[in-house]
């Protein structure tokens, strides 16, 4: 089955470009776009580490490695196309708008974090393995419903394809034709089991066959192969031609969260002969030196904005309100139960020392 | 209710179907989709002639997917519309329990109102039909524990009806039990048009003076046989419909055993855990020196709902309920 879903890729590990049909639709602009978004989010993802180290936030969960997935899926979308992330997915959510500091209000235990930008139809963060994908479908099959040419896209790893919301999602979406873009990030670990030990199949993608359902397998760390492939898929999508599965093959470099060790459970050396010879970003960076678009002095300045616009959210995460006890009963319903009232009177009384 | 109000007879399944043709008409949002409810109408008949009515569209038959099409019925949900969605019987919605507890009921808390979940799950639930393992539940508890979702279960045509327009009205998750003994077990005189019932009210089925009897969905008629049989007995009992199961009524539960200060619940669901232990809470809480007896519980048992060959040992009838009454009576 690999053969026939074979790795799709538009820039090899050197940088160079492997399908001359994409090159009409690739500039200097659509490079420079993909290497700051790159970068904003790789330092964001170093900054929360850090952040984690030192007890400024909760449990994190770092996507280091899987940048080019991230960054050129979210790319592909339109303003308001859906987007149904996991909890290692902010890198594509704040590459479509999500805000630095609700990402990390996220991660700092506050619901307020859950709160997309204004008209930005983003979803929380999907704790439950695969529960994200049928609501993707839904939303999906609303927009078709309204008669739009917006679609859904949803992110989940390798071993989400276990669970049977993964196979429930796709056959309804298959059968519903719903506009839906099931983009798996295949890093190759669940938290410690590898993939031969999660499944059978040598690919993902292949699993799309049994739903009738498109795929494709592309190399997750070229960012042309994610970002060219995504836009074909949401493109079927908008056409009224049905969902696509699409298995993009990428590896984190880190832990699972900070709550984990890779150490026990995989050869690290395997992360750093990836980061040396398939970083995303590196490989980004070798074509644009092959064409000479966005020196040194270019990249840095790009590095030094990012680090600026990351240090200016933790800033204002520092600065943010400390929580207040009714937001964890004022949401619960639209008007509050008597228990949920009463409970709330109790624990305000309480702290006000009555 | 204004003499005007056309009323017609109908049995519950009937007042059900009833309301979703209301809500069908009224708003283009509200669609129904489940297992078999198209062509089929329903394996009850519940949602008979609607696809007929209202298209392939509007109510959809869906692939045998509790979870996937609770989750999709979720995604619908953020994105606008008002999906009611019918599980074929409570027995049969366990798949779908992970998308209803880390999702449904905790959408509004977690983006603190950003998103909503105006969800209706529709299932047809409890024994007394003498049918397949599984297709005898009552696990409401499991609902009732759950923050963030209301639980709603009439027991007469009208409630039905007005009780289902109510939750679709409702702007978050509602978990609407039909039982199934009350199904076609009698009509009532219901109006055509589009009314409510409010959810979170209970309401005196029998007005009486020495015990209160607490019941919902199909022991309810339980309840008020034990009352007709306790009356002959000089015992005047206080039959309690609570039609809602969260939030419970509590102002109608402390009035009536305020009165009464002797109180029998009962409920076909296992004893531990029950939503009757809830409804002790309310009288320990607020009614504790008005009482003259312990509360007497008459419920399921803590086994599995037995095959249907031994259900009418497992199912409090009104024999095992007028033992109560008489014990509280007694005490």
């Amino acid at each position: 089955m690999i053969e026939e879903f074979q790795l799709v890729q538009v820039m090899d590990q050197q940088g160079e470009l492997v399908q001359g049909e994409y090159e009409k639709d690739i500039s200097e602009d659509l490079t420079r776009t993909f290497y700051r978004h790159l970068i904003r989010i790789r330092t964001f993802d170093k900054k929360a580490v850090s952040l984690q180290r030192q007890g400024r936030i909760g449990t994190y969960a770092p996507f280091e490695g899987q940048e080019a997935s991230q960054v050129g899926s979210a790319l592909a979308l339109q303003d308001k196309d859906w987007l149904f992330p996991s909890y290692r997915d902010h890198g594509a959510t704040m590459t479509f708008g999500h805000s630095l500091l609700h990402i990390l209000l996220f991660w700092k235990g506050r619901n307020e974090g859950c709160v997309p930008p204004e008209g930005k139809n983003i979803f929380t963060p999907g704790i439950p393995i695969a529960t994200q994908l049928p609501h993707a479908v839904g939303a999906a099959f609303a927009e078709k419903r309204k008669g739009t040419r917006n679609a859904a896209i949803v992110y989940f790893g390798d071993g989400a394809t276990s669970e049977g919301d993964f196979h429930e999602g796709l056959n309804l979406a298959s059968v519903w034709e719903a506009p839906v873009v099931f983009f798996n990030q295949n890093n190759h670990y669940a938290i410690s089991v590898p993939m031969h030990k999660q499944m059978k199949t040598k690919t993902i993608a292949q699993k799309a066959l049994a739903y009738d359902i498109p795929s494709v397998r592309i190399d997750g760390n070229d960012i042309f192969a994610v970002y060219f492939e995504t836009l074909k898929a949401l493109e079927r999508a908008r056409n009224g031609d049905g969902p696509t599965l699409i298995e993009s093959v990428t590896w984190r470099y880190g832990a699972h969260t900070t709550a984990d060790d890779p150490t026990k459970y995989r050869d690290q050396q395997e992360s750093e002969s990836r980061r040396k010879d398939n970083d995303p970003v590196d490989r980004l960076m070798k074509f644009m030196k092959h064409r000479g678009w966005g020196d040194e002095e270019w990249m840095t300045s790009v590095q030094k904005e990012c680090a600026k616009e990351v240090d200016l959210a933790v800033e204002e995460l520092e600065a943010y309100p400390a929580a207040d006890p009714s937001v964890i009963f004022d949401y619960v319903f639209a008007t509050p139960t008597w228990t949920i009232q009463e409970q709330k009177e109790k624990l305000l009384e309480r702290l006000r020392g009555e | 209710m204004s003499t005007l109000t056309k009323m017609k007879t109908l049995t519950m399944v009937q007042a059900i179907t009833d309301a979703m043709r209301v809500m069908l008409q009224e708003s283009e949002d509200v669609l129904l989709m489940g297992e078999d409810i198209g062509t089929n109408g329903g394996v009850f008949r519940a949602t008979d002639g609607l696809q007929q009515e209202f298209g392939e569209d509007r109510v959809l038959d869906t692939p045998l997917s509790e979870a996937g099409f609770i989750g999709a019925a979720i995604g619908m949900g953020l994105n606008g519309f008002r999906p009611v969605a019918e599980v074929q019987f409570l027995g049969f919605i366990y798949p779908a329990y992970e998308q209803i507890m880390t999702h449904a009921s905790r959408i509004r808390t977690r983006t603190l109102g950003h998103f909503t979940c105006p969800l209706v799950i529709r299932a047809p639930y409890g024994a007394g039909v003498r049918a397949p393992e599984i297709h005898s539940d009552s696990t409401e508890a499991l609902f009732t524990h759950m923050p963030g979702i209301k639980v709603v279960c009439p027991a007469t045509p009208y409630d039905a009806k007005g009780l289902l327009i109510a939750a679709i009205e409702d702007p978050d998750p509602v978990l609407f039990l039909e039982p199934m003994r009350c199904y076609r077990s009698s009509r009532e005189e219901v109006p055509e048009e589009k009314y409510t019932v409010e959810i979170g009210k209970g309401k005196v089925v029998t007005e009486g003076e020495d015990v209160t009897i607490i019941a919902w969905g199909a022991m309810v008629k339980v309840a008020e046989d034990a009352a007709k049989e306790a009356a002959d007995k000089g015992i005047s009992c206080e039959v309690l419909d609570l039609r809602t199961l969260y939030p419970l009524d509590r102002d109608l539960i402390s009035s009536s055993v305020q009165k009464t200060g002797r109180t029998v619940v009962v409920h076909e669901a296992h004893a531990t855990g029950g939503v009757g232990n809830d409804v002790l809470a309310i009288i320990n809480d607020n009614s504790f020196l008005y009482q003259k007896a312990p509360t007497e519980r008459v419920t399921g048992f803590d086994t599995p709902v037995p095959y249907f060959g031994f259900e009418d040992f497992y199912l409090p009838d009104s024999k095992r309920v007028l033992a109560a009454v008489e014990k509280v009576a007694r005490y």
